[in-house]
């Protein structure tokens, strides 16, 4: 069981907390403790908002172990609008209906599960904005 | 620096070997290049592999190809640098030679995926890529191949089948190498209709993951005169790494890696792109060897499928690349990759090459992980 | 019953999900198409969708209407049938998710289709007796029903959440609730047992009708108005028959309670089901308009409630997707994928 693991990534995978770097003012998605845009190693923490569109995408066909039940899904690369780049999945959207440059908005889904007895993670995906009626 | 020559060269058969185990493949290939060199006894060994932990729970494996194939209590470790691991031991290696603290080195890859299932094997594949954002996302390494070659597709505004003459040429060129895993040529059409492994990346975009070990020998240059008829002098040896996250990486499709490395090693060869007659770059997707071939000066930045269409990576081309068959025909045994490589330029670089021989001088190899974090570059001279 | 403080209704939402499986599916596979069906369609959750996960949605676009941030929030409360882990609470993952930890009260809810509106009358308690500024109460499921059973027509997936605080906060103040619980065993589920039992016709008369207008009857004494005294009265809706029939009984109109009658599209959403029904009646309601939902649970109970609509409501109603836009976001799926989805495919 990964508990340790999952539970550090908590507040990144909920609710997209990330950080402002102190120095140079760029955003930091996934939080870290040394910068990549200038390698200073203070950081503001600070959420994202959940909005973007994708870079890119792929289908996958061939799930690893642990996501055999969810197949076939669409992974992404999503840009967020604050800057970032983030890896995700897609959901509640057909993979063909998927297009560079489609806008989405970031939901809180179930990731995997460890077993039927083991812990269930939840996390960030991104889905299509829904059309309001 | 003292200059590194490679005196001796050993490989299996890449593929599915039920009944030769990790150590049995590493002892093969280790005393297939020892008898090569004419040796009985090596000072060190580096072996290199990505996931004998993960798959056969087997961690140490420098000592233990060191008592598996009778070389005793000699200096010997394990390199990894996932994919590129092959290629870490003889960077390893290399600078053991270099400045001068072993005489004779063996550098040995050895990779072992067949005892797992192929869902486990793919997840622990995947482990080269960023666990805690990438892996725990449900990416797999296929999948990261599809969003490359779809961000490709997308900026550089070419469908699928300009990567066709990748999967077609590594085919072609593996029918001639009795150690390939597929020893089949395949045409465009079957590449056009093949099934798809993680959209856009198909089953002809993706090398095959398999069994399989290689090895070189390695000394100094008045060892290499005693032991070797045509001694293979290693000109260049340079490592650089990127984010490892393909997100985190300001521009994905530049590797910036494979670029760093291969300026480096040009540097230390004190040659560039134009000199090199032949590259064994790291295929293990069709989009990886057309952005290797820019990344390393051969094209510009989204012209390097041109290179495929204009039929310049084919043996009569400009740059001839997977020669024996790259990691899509002769197959991708992981940590075992980098090495074959460098046996795959030494056959060339010595006249062995069989049906595929090129007249060349000077080859490069290139052996990338992941989506491209770690590249590690050697030039060859005949 | 009424707290000492002045509460009210700060903040709504609403999710369901968006697969739906028609009725007529089910009885192709279990009737060969013969019989009546009391539902439309239902709706169905993804496979990477559970209690946790809709309730987070709904809590987040209660947050958005009422304008708070989660750092206000004094207690957050999922009360459901379908708790995804039988010990960790819901509420937690959904408290941290919303990022309302670490000063706050969670606890999970479990009273059949009930445990939402029981959740609510304790965040009213809790907001009224002064102990904290706001609750979010939920009700949400992912109903599961045996293979061929009655229920598996309507057992649905869905549910709202709605932040209590102080009435002059409120887009609607509560006027008064009413509970009315008995040891009733017209439906239940053994621990460690996957799909609940129900008595058949049992659970009609003596215990859906009774218990739901034994409560509004006893609100509406409590109050002292008549069914004419409200624009909308949501029931528990586990078809579409039994509130229509329960409206009858009280002297409701059909006219009155058609807002807030979402189980012909989307089927029994449970703790969600009521709970659900009266985001669809804010999402359209008017300042001064007077609202009654009455809920049901099995085992069994209902809860009354008194709502009056302020003028805050206008500004609100558009600060989240609205239920309809939920209810008219479907993608139909046939018997073999909701099989898929509903994990009720067992290896052996």
């Amino acid at each position: 069981m990964n508990v340790p693991r999952y539970w550090r990534t908590e507040s990144a995978r909920y609710r997209l907390l990330g950080e402002t770097c102190r120095q140079c003012g760029k955003p930091i998605f996934p939080p870290r403790d040394v910068c990549p845009h200038c390698t200073e190693p203070q950081q503001e923490p600070r959420t994202f908002a959940g909005k973007g569109e994708v870079y890119s995408y792929s289908t996958v066909h061939q799930a690893p172990a642990g996501f055999t039940d969810y197949g076939p899904y669409t992974v992404a690369l999503v840009k967020l609008d604050e800057g970032p780049l983030v890896t995700a999945q897609l959901t509640d959207v057909e993979n063909e209906q998927v297009y560079v440059g489609m806008p989405v908005e970031m939901v809180t889904r179930k990731i995997k599960e460890e077993g039927a007895n083991g812990m269930i993670v939840y996390g960030y995906k991104f889905r299509p904005l829904i059309q309001q009626v | 620096m003292i200059d590194v020559y490679i005196v001796g060269i050993g490989q299996t058969n890449a593929g599915e070997h039920w009944d030769r185990s990790l150590r049995d493949l590493g002892v093969d290939a280790m005393l297939a290049a020892l008898q090569d060199a004419g040796v009985g006894q090596v000072e060190t060994l580096y072996v290199g592999n990505m996931l004998a932990g993960e798959l056969v729970a087997q961690a140490q494996l420098g000592a233990l190809l060191a008592d598996w194939s009778g070389l005793g209590c000699i200096e010997a470790i394990r390199a990894e640098a996932a994919d590129a691991s092959g290629a870490a031991a003889l960077r390893m290696g290399y600078l053991a030679v270099a400045s001068g603290a072993s005489d004779l080195v063996l550098a040995c890859g050895v990779e072992k995926t067949t005892d797992a299932d192929s869902e486990s094997v793919d997840q622990a594949w995947s482990s080269g890529m960023d666990g805690e954002y990438e892996t725990s996302q449900g990416l797999s390494m296929p999948a990261v191949g599809g969003l490359l070659m779809r961000r490709y597709m997308h900026e550089h505004g070419v469908g699928r089948e300009a990567f066709a003459p990748f999967a077609v040429n590594a085919h072609a060129n593996g029918a001639n190498n009795p150690y390939a895993m597929f020893q089949r040529p395949i045409s465009v059409e079957a590449y056009a209709h093949s099934g798809m492994v993680a959209d856009p990346v198909g089953m002809f975009d993706v090398a095959p993951l398999c069994d399989g070990a290689a090895a070189v020998v390695l000394c100094a240059a008045d060892r290499a005169r005693e032991l070797a008829a045509k001694p293979v002098r290693v000109c260049a040896s340079a490592v650089a790494t990127d984010r490892v996250a393909l997100h985190s990486r300001t521009d994905p499709l530049s590797l910036q890696a494979a670029h760093l490395s291969a300026l480096k090693a040009y540097a230390q060869a004190g040659v560039g792109p134009h000199d090199i007659d032949l590259f064994e770059l790291h295929d293990s997707f069709s989009v990886m060897a057309a952005l290797s071939l820019e990344a390393c000066g051969f094209a510009e930045r989204g012209h390097g499928t041109d290179l495929g269409l204009d039929g310049e990576i084919g043996l009569q081309g400009r740059i001839p690349i997977s020669t024996m068959g790259g990691l899509k025909a002769r197959g991708h045994p992981l940590g075992a990759t980098g090495i074959y490589q460098v046996v795959e330029l030494a056959q060339q670089l010595r006249g062995e090459a069989g049906a595929n021989q090129l007249d060349c001088r000077l080859g490069m190899a290139q052996s990338l992980a992941g989506s491209g974090a770690t590249a590690i570059t050697h030039i060859l001279e005949a | 019953m009424k707290p000492a403080k002045d509460v009210g209704i700060v903040g709504y939402g609403a999710y369901v999900p968006r697969y739906r499986l028609p009725a007529t599916e089910v009885s192709r596979v279990w009737t060969d198409g013969h019989g009546g069906v009391p539902v439309e369609e239902k709706s169905v959750p993804g496979l990477d969708e559970d209690t946790v996960t809709m309730a987070i949605e709904a809590a987040r676009n209660a947050l958005a209407r009422a304008g708070l941030s989660a750092q206000s929030l004094g207690a957050v409360w999922v009360g459901s049938e379908s708790h995804p882990y039988a010990v960790k609470p819901t509420s937690t993952i959904v408290a941290e998710a919303l990022g309302a930890t670490p000063q706050v009260s969670a606890a999970d809810w479990e009273f059949a289709c009930k445990a939402g509106t029981e959740a609510l009358q304790a965040a009213i308690g809790y907001v009224g007796s002064g102990m904290v500024d706001y609750a979010l109460a939920i009700g949400m499921d992912t109903a599961q029903s045996r293979p061929g059973d009655a229920l598996e027509y309507t057992a649905a997936a869905g549910g709202a959440a709605y932040i209590v605080g102080p009435r002059e906060h409120s887009l609607a103040y509560l006027e008064g609730s009413y509970s009315f619980v008995t040891d009733t065993p017209d439906f239940f589920r053994r621990a460690y047992q996957h799909y609940p039992e129900h008595a058949g016709r049992f659970t009609g008369e003596p215990a859906y009708f009774k218990h739901t207008v034994s409560a509004v009857r006893g609100l509406l004494e409590e109050l002292g108005y008549g069914p004419q005294d409200f624009a909308a009265a949501i029931f528990h809706q586990p078809n579409a028959k039994f509130p229509q029939r329960v409206a009858k009984m009280l002297g409701f109109s059909q006219a009155q309670i058609k807002t807030g009658l979402l189980s012909p599209q989307i089927g029994n959403t449970y703790a969600g089901s009521s709970m659900l029904g009266l985001t669809a009646v804010l999402d359209e309601a008017k300042p001064g308009d007077r609202v009654l939902l009455a809920s049901f649970g099995s085992g069994a109970g209902s809860d009354a409630f008194s709502f009056v609509v302020t003028d805050a409501v206008a500004e609100r109603q558009s600060l989240a997707p609205n239920t309809q836009t939920y209810v008219a976001r479907r993608k139909p799926i046939d018997y073999a994928l909701y099989v898929r989805y509903r994990r009720k495919l067992v290896m052996h």
